[in-house]
């Protein structure tokens, strides 16, 4: 009767990506055997005074060494924590959560944005199709580079030091992409922005959405975005993030 | 050198791991509240735990004194916009806003799903008007569930709830109403943001309620001094988690010295010891709500402490420590 708990990963690496951007990678096997790419994890910190479980995206799976990459970013006191983890320390987690990405299509567009690019990676290595790739930046681009095994890569920074300036729209635009599946991942307002994209051009799109949890599973209610239609289970017009999500159709959500 | 008191332990040996759980010790962890059995203490505060569906895939759900819904309210409510929680030092707040599918719904889902359980169900009750709460009441009048528990207290919707908790003659009136309609025990669950928590209490008991939860949320605000805004989209929230227990320990008492009552409280219970501390200062049983987010076996866990401490001291039922402190 009772499916999951609470697992003690050990951190096998850590690594400074960029200023705020860390790149860590865990082990634990159950947790990565049952692993997709688009789901995420629920971090939690050492320090009893920070309760909540962090929900981070799951950035890469290596089943056969049982081991998950997590790309995140320092926002606050918590994940401030997390970066200062050495490799042989643990961190408890729970997961994987939430639905995931799946594969459909036969053109795919990956479209990441800032701290929603991690999880594109581990989908780009799994989808078998043609793909192109497009990574939007505020100025310094990471992950970039490995992405290149995978699809041909755009870029967008939002001063234009790397790839099109503006948006990652705008790269779509100026680099004529084009694909019957758009999976994306990324601030609202791009999400927003690629919503609209995929309704203009008539392509199907699955979007990952963010918003601030505390279960992490379903039961709170804390982290839902408006529907289209109401939801079966909260009988209301708001589907739960962690549960229901949080890869959503674009139809599905409104934002 | 100081002297060990006998009653000094380290926290630890109370955790699952101390070995304690390996020796018999004949107890007694049943207890009564306003007529209906427990096999245990420990129930789920309201909002913590959904209606047990998710937390079912880490809990035993059998092992639960009682489980203690979301809140319902007649008709389905959408909540309020998100932000809707935030962290704190040693809490969190939400400001949910009673987001629920409905009575009709609840009815026919949620009550069947915890009726596979041996667990006594308790259904928590939020309204904006009298009506309100008296609908849902009545429609669940017929219904197989042991308890109802009334939300006077959230601090988080704009009308109803803490509208109704923060006022003696408010409190008296709607206990009163919801009394009539009522077919099993009512629980009124109280309101910490009040000036005399003992004068609400004795409202409620004035009103004919059969017993008392508390505490609720206690009303708080976190800001973004980076955006220079509010965190949550309702600009305040309830504040939870082990942050507000020595609040709601103090509170529990004052209520026990107050109403003759049985008391289910709760307020940042994270483990068997601070259970134990409501217990001592007058619960008859407790409920663990934020916990839940954070481990999410933490009721079954809870319920293992208590019993460890018993083993340990030799108690031999629970209610002997039920109110074994003073009273201040």
């Amino acid at each position: 009767m009772v499916k999951i708990h609470k697992k003690t990963a050990v951190i096998t690496s850590q690594v400074q990506l960029t200023e705020d951007i860390y790149s860590m990678w865990i082990r634990d096997g159950e947790t990565a055997a049952g692993a997709k790419p688009g789901q995420f994890l629920s971090l939690y910190c050492k320090s009893e005074s920070r309760l909540l479980p962090r929900p981070v995206s799951i950035c890469e799976i290596d089943k056969e060494k049982g081991t998950l990459r997590l790309v995140y970013r320092v926002v606050g006191g918590g994940t401030e924590e997390f970066s200062h983890y050495n490799t042989g320390d643990t961190i408890e987690v729970l997961g994987p959560l939430g639905n995931g990405f799946h594969a459909e299509g036969s053109r795919a567009i990956l479209i990441g944005g800032g701290i929603g690019i991690p999880p594109m990676l581990e989908l780009a290595k799994q989808l078998d199709c043609g793909k192109r790739i497009v990574l939007g930046y505020r100025d310094i681009t990471f992950l970039d580079k490995e992405f290149e095994k995978y699809g041909k890569v755009s870029i967008s920074t939002e001063d234009g030091s790397s790839g099109t300036k503006g948006n990652v729209i705008d790269a779509i635009k100026a680099n004529l992409l084009e694909g019957d599946i758009i999976y994306a991942c990324g601030p609202i307002p791009m999400l927003r922005g690629v919503k609209a994209f995929a309704m203009e051009h008539g392509i199907k799109a699955q979007l990952s959405m963010e918003e601030r949890m505390a279960c992490g599973i379903g039961a709170c209610l804390a982290c839902v975005c408006k529907s289209g239609k109401k939801d079966p289970h909260t009988n209301v017009n708001n589907k739960r993030i962690c549960k229901d999500g949080p890869v959503f159709y674009a139809e599905e959500v409104e934002i | 050198m100081r002297k060990r008191s006998k009653y000094s332990y380290c926290s630890e040996s109370l955790r699952k791991d101390s070995g304690l759980e390996r020796y018999e010790w004949n107890m007694n962890t049943k207890v009564n509240i306003a007529g209906i059995e427990w096999k245990n203490p420990v129930t789920t505060a309201s909002g913590t735990f959904g209606s047990g569906l998710e937390y079912s895939e880490f809990v035993d759900l059998n092992q639960i004194g009682a489980v203690t819904t979301k809140g319902v309210s007649s008709i389905p409510w959408t909540g309020n916009s998100t932000p809707r929680i935030a962290e704190t030092y040693g809490g969190m707040l939400n400001a949910v806003g009673l987001q629920n599918p409905g009575v009709d719904v609840f009815v026919k889902r949620d009550i069947p799903f915890l009726k596979q359980y041996d667990t006594r169900i308790i259904v928590n009750i939020c309204g904006k008007t009298t009506k309100d709460y008296c609908d849902v009441v009545e429609g669940l009048a017929d219904c197989d569930v042991d308890m109802l528990e009334i939300n006077i207290s959230c601090p988080n919707v704009k009308e109803g709830g803490i509208a109704f908790g923060q006022n003696c003659c408010q409190v008296e009136a709607i206990t009163k109403e919801v009394k009539k309609y009522a077919g099993q025990p009512v629980i009124m669950k109280l309101s910490p943001n009040v000036t005399d928590i003992t004068e609400i209490a004795k409202a409620a008991e004035a009103g004919g309620a059969d017993a008392i939860s508390l505490i609720n949320t206690l009303t708080g605000m976190k800001i973004d001094i980076h955006k220079r805004k509010f965190v949550l989209a309702n600009k305040t929230g309830g504040l939870s988690g082990p942050a507000i227990k020595p609040i709601a320990v103090r509170m529990v008492n004052q209520v026990a010295g107050a109403v003759k009552l049985p008391i289910i409280g709760m307020g940042g219970i994270m483990t068997g010891e601070d259970a134990l501390e409501f217990i001592m200062a007058g619960a008859t049983a407790v409920a663990v709500g934020t916990a839940n987010f954070i481990k999410p076996t933490a009721t079954m866990e809870v319920i293992q402490e208590i019993e460890n401490y018993m083993k340990k001291y030799k108690i031999e039922d629970i209610r002997e420590l039920i109110g074994c402190v003073d009273r201040v």
